[in-house]
């Protein structure tokens, strides 16, 4: 599903040379339930920007779903992202001026599907997170754990190989963080690749595998049991 | 397709979410199209009710000026009669006019108008009628008789509206008696047709000391052999002449091509002119749009990180901003036609709403906000997704 041969990032400062990626090797199969585990500065937000197509490697190579998305071009990593990922975000990141229906639309309007089949995708996705009774409301009119929800929502209605989740609980106060994780859980169980950024141990030990990273280095990746 | 209807959508809810900005940056649009729409309705309207007036002395009205400075060589009245004499089938009648400017004298009263001295045919040639008395007539001319007709703005004016036929006027200081009324042609009016007398040209002549005659209009039989009588009235007077530079022969029609081509340059100079007001409302909605990128950072980020490609994105700004402008073009069409409205209600001046001109002004207000959205679109569309979703 996920391949990452030996990937750098490096970021120039000045006459300096910083590694956020210091030769990073990482294979993540169909179905997993990943944390990427790690202190801020360690280098997981560059991993997850790479991971999600934002931002291409140094160096290296980046095999997504079979295939190699280290070279491509702004607008072919676009369309990448529209197919094969879903992004949620601690920030949860919705459109304030669109209602929760809308927004769960968005990434299906940039693929081009019509009106009807939209409207019924979005309406399924926001149904599989629980809140098929607030399709119209705006995102200031619901709850940070509804908001994420709705982010949940949308990373899914496009059916993407890997849901890519950056400290998704963030945000969020433990009660809503717990029906956040479980709803991941579930899809998890559903058959769905999860991919979790995460800094904090007890978010981390509900993935089904930990890779610790720090200094831009993988170093520790573990199965939980 | 559906993507454009759906990045219209999302403009109008960005416009209405911010009603009071979207409004400002309108208002540059609306104020142009506005000043356009008015000002070309106002020249449209002014030409159209100068050409009615031109249209109203008739098709077949030739006008002969002569302008040549030598006196040795000159055509006289009498030449030219003698040769429309010759040419009766296609010439109904031709008249002299000698104008200038004179003062009126009754009483006390004085007021300063248009003389115009000619002969009977005048009457025939543009169709000028008395009310009361009579026409001007041949014996008139022969023996230079001060008799004067008196349009009927001078009868309101100097006779509170009395008939004044019998009644003695002063033509610059000389006794004239009024024998007729012309007929109202222009609502009596100021400076209008109905603001003018009629002598004989013989006396005109000798109050003027001006012995020269240099106007003269002739009416053809009929509208077809208007061209056909300019034609040897021409060859005619380059006999006299040898010069064509010495005399102008020319009719209404002629008249009215002229005066078209000449308000439809002041149109465009003064249209072009409102349309500096645009410029000024398109760097308005550039700097705006501007603005609105920074603010919308973060919404750029997301739209990209779920997919959305540069051209989304240009297209989505390019949209909003010729939204904006084109609603402003729209309000601002709805202000000229309301300012033509109100001229013409209270007749303070004529003025004509120009729908062709709506139009183009409709589509100038969509362009303006392409073109200067253009600059803020592709900002927003480079944006770099990592960055935006950072922004604060």
């Amino acid at each position: 599903m996920i391949e990452l041969i030996d990937i750098y990032k490096i970021y120039k400062m000045g006459d300096t040379d910083v590694y956020a990626l210091n030769g990073v090797n990482l294979k993540i199969e169909k179905n997993e339930f990943v944390a990427i585990l790690g202190p801020s500065g360690s280098g997981k937000s560059t991993l997850m920007n790479i991971i999600g197509c934002l931002d291409t490697p140094t160096s290296g190579t980046y095999i997504l779903d079979g295939n190699e998305v280290s070279k491509l071009s702004d607008n072919q990593l676009a369309e990448i992202r529209n197919r094969k990922i879903g992004f949620v975000f601690q920030q949860f990141n919705l459109i304030a001026q669109l209602t929760a229906l809308e927004n769960v639309e968005l990434p299906l309007i940039y693929q081009g599907i019509s009106a009807s089949k939209r409207h019924r995708l979005a309406r399924e996705a926001l149904e599989r997170v629980g809140l098929s009774d607030r399709l119209n409301h705006r995102p200031r009119q619901l709850s940070g754990g509804q908001q994420q929800r709705v982010a949940i929502a949308r990373a899914l209605v496009t059916n993407p190989p890997i849901i890519l989740a950056d400290e998704p609980t963030g945000n969020l106060d433990s009660k809503s963080g717990a029906e956040i994780m479980q709803i991941f859980k579930e899809l998890h169980a559903q058959g769905n690749t999860i991919v979790l950024i995460t800094h904090d141990n007890n978010i981390a030990a509900q993935a089904k595998r930990i890779v610790r990273i720090s200094d831009g280095q993988i170093i520790e990746d573990r199965q939980v049991i | 397709m559906a993507q454009f209807i759906l990045a219209f959508k999302m403009a109008i809810k960005s416009i209405l979410s911010n009603k009071l900005r979207s409004f400002l940056t309108m208002l540059g649009v609306i104020i142009g199209i506005w000043a356009v729409i008015a000002v070309v309705g106002l020249a449209q309207g002014s030409t159209k009710s100068i050409t009615d007036r031109l249209q109203q002395l008739g098709t077949n009205l030739i006008q002969i000026n002569i302008t040549g400075r030598g006196s040795n060589r000159n055509v006289t009245y009498e030449q030219l009669q003698s040769f429309v004499d010759q040419h009766q089938d296609d010439i109904e009648a031709l008249a002299p006019t000698l104008s200038s400017s004179v003062t009126l004298k009754v009483g006390t009263q004085t007021h300063d108008t248009t003389m115009i001295g000619t002969t009977a045919d005048y009457s025939v040639v543009r169709d000028v009628n008395v009310s009361s008395g009579r026409f001007i007539l041949p014996i008139d001319v022969d023996k230079r008789q001060k008799v004067v007709l008196v349009g009927t703005y001078i009868v309101k004016k100097l006779f509170s509206g009395q008939n004044p036929v019998g009644q003695k006027i002063k033509i610059n200081g000389q006794v004239f008696t009024i024998v007729g009324v012309l007929q109202e042609r222009a609502n009596s009016q100021e400076q209008s047709d109905d603001d003018q007398i009629i002598v004989p040209v013989t006396v005109a002549q000798r109050l003027t000391r001006n012995a020269i005659i240099r106007n003269f209009a002739l009416k053809v039989t009929d509208p077809n052999k208007s061209d056909a009588v300019m034609q040897y009235l021409n060859d005619f007077l380059y006999k006299i002449y040898n010069d064509t530079t010495s005399y102008r022969v020319f009719n209404t029609a002629q008249l009215l091509d002229t005066l078209n081509t000449v308000t439809q340059t002041l149109t465009l100079m003064l249209a072009g002119i409102a349309a500096i007001s645009l410029i000024v409302g398109g760097i308005g909605i550039m700097n705006i749009m501007l603005v609105s990128v920074t603010e919308r950072t973060r919404e750029i980020g997301i739209r990209k990180a779920i997919g959305a490609k540069r051209r989304n994105i240009l297209v989505q700004f390019l949209i909003e901003a010729s939204v904006v402008t084109g609603l402003g073009g729209i309000v601002g069409i709805v202000f000229g036609f309301l300012t033509t409205v109100i001229l013409n209600r209270f007749k303070i001046m004529t003025a004509v709403f120009s729908l062709p001109w709506a139009v183009l002004a409709l589509l100038i207000s969509v362009g303006i906000g392409i073109v200067f959205g253009l600059f803020p679109a592709s900002k927003a569309s480079k944006l770099n997704p990592i960055e935006a979703l950072r922004y604060e």
